[in-house]
């Protein structure tokens, strides 16, 4: 395969860590909120944060691109504060690939601090442990295994990620192609060919990620 | 030990907890049936969960005070606590269980209460390095007990510790918290359903009945012996 298929592929994948990475934080730390608190809007957010996983990847592209782009309410003020482009950049990409998979993160992560019986965090406390001490030492070990299977999980949907990209990103060669966004630009051209090499490392890297996922949450916790 | 509890009211699914009492004994039983509030009565003890009204006080330490808006955390109560289903920690084996309480750089461990000591009293040196999903149902209880009293708290709550248990064990493992209140001197608050247990284990005992203390006195006023070694609540 052409140094550019790899290219594409590392390009992807990077950008796909990148992306999942930036989302673990408040990802696991909205995750704790919607399972261990009781708050007022907590359907409202939940809800929003949802939205993603149903609307149209495209319709979400549009939101982006209107936010982020040089006169959009982010883009604007990013562009001022930090002298930034988002839009078509790899920026966006990875913002992208962070927002559509958001909420697949969001919803592992509850399901995982969930899992964890309170008890064991109120006998901690008892034991002396405050609340971040208890969460670092208790919670998040025992929710760790599905912790790390929602990022792995994540990360698979990155990594095939394409109707918000091609909005906020456009298709530009060795900037923004991504896999997806390459099969698709290699479809059009009848270079079928080499869209069948794009998609056979495709289905590799994200057969790789789910069955990592999977097997992490069969694992019983200890 | 001198724990005040004042016109604490706690709403429950059925009916709202309501206590009034001053206790004070080395080891007081609370007995009554399931879901009479005896579980709700520790955890508010505990901090674990916040009354609607009424005030706790631990010798000179206010708990909680509704009227006032105090409200101490549970990591600053220096109360032990051991739940019915034990809950020792999975991801950590038994040494790692006993000295959670030591990492947490609180104030006020007593020196005597030592890691050595208390192994050697609870017998459970040996288990150090098992995974606590290897140990049996009285190793434990004991490892739970030993984890509880390296927090030097100030008084330990029990909830029904010992259900889990088949007779011959609990026989076993009583004498442990015997030794528990001789050896380290910490007063303990203990609920059970079960009334030989409280007679085994208790100077004085609570009756708790739909959230209410119904009666109070010392084991021998409340129980009367049954075909031995049973007891069983003397009527009224």
């Amino acid at each position: 395969m052409s140094f550019e298929v790899w290219q594409v592929a590392w390009f992807t994948t990077w950008v796909a860590a990148a992306g999942t990475l930036l989302i673990l934080p408040p990802g696991i730390a909205l995750g704790w909120l919607l399972a261990r608190k009781h708050w007022r809007g907590k359907i409202l957010v939940e809800t929003i944060v949802t939205l993603p996983l149903v609307m149209p990847p495209v319709a979400t592209g549009l939101v982006l691109l209107k936010l982020l782009g040089r006169r959009g309410l982010l883009g604007r003020w990013i562009e001022s504060l930090f002298g930034v482009e988002i839009v078509f950049t790899w920026r966006a990409v990875v913002i992208a690939t962070a927002v559509m998979s958001f909420p697949l993160l969001v919803r592992t992560a509850r399901l995982a601090l969930e899992g964890v019986n309170p008890r064991f965090e109120q006998v901690a406390r008892t034991l002396g442990a405050g609340p971040w001490r208890v969460f670092w030492t208790i919670t998040l070990p025992l929710a760790a295994r599905g912790l790390v299977a929602g990022a792995v999980l994540a990360f698979a949907r990155a990594l095939g990620e394409f109707g918000a990209t091609i909005m906020v990103a456009g298709f530009i060669p060795g900037r923004t192609a991504t896999l997806a966004l390459s099969i698709y630009h290699l479809v059009q051209l009848s270079r079928d060919d080499e869209a069948w090499g794009l998609l056979a490392i495709s289905i590799t890297l994200a057969f790789g990620a789910l069955w990592l996922s999977e097997t992490l949450l069969r694992k019983k916790t200890p | 030990m001198n724990l005040e509890i004042s016109r604490l009211q706690l709403p429950l699914s059925d009916f709202p907890l309501e206590v009034d009492a001053r206790l004070g004994a080395r080891i007081t039983g609370v007995f009554g049936a399931s879901g009479a509030g005896k579980t709700s009565l520790l955890e508010v003890i505990a901090g674990l969960r916040q009354p609607a009204r009424g005030r706790i006080v631990l010798d000179d330490a206010v708990l909680s005070d509704a009227a006032a808006g105090a409200f101490l955390a549970p990591e600053r109560r220096h109360i032990g606590y051991v739940p019915q289903d034990d809950a020792l920690f999975p991801h950590l084996n038994v040494r790692e269980n006993l000295r959670y309480s030591h990492l947490a750089d609180r104030d006020g461990h007593r020196p005597e209460i030592t890691y050595e000591h208390v192994v050697a009293v609870l017998d459970i040196d040996h288990l150090a390095e098992r995974r606590v999903g290897s140990l049996s149902g009285g190793e434990r209880q004991r490892v739970t007990f030993g984890r509880a009293v390296l927090a030097s708290p100030r008084l330990l709550l029990l909830d029904e510790p010992l259900a889990g248990l088949d007779a011959e064990l609990k026989e076993r493992v009583i004498p442990y918290l015997l030794t528990i209140r001789e050896e380290f001197g910490i007063p303990m608050l203990y609920v059970s359903h079960n009334p030989s247990e409280i007679v085994a284990l208790c100077d004085e005992v609570l009756l708790l009945d739909h959230g209410r203390c119904v009666r109070r006195g010392p084991c021998a006023e409340l129980f009367v012996a049954s075909a031995a070694p049973h007891y069983v609540l003397r009527p009224d």
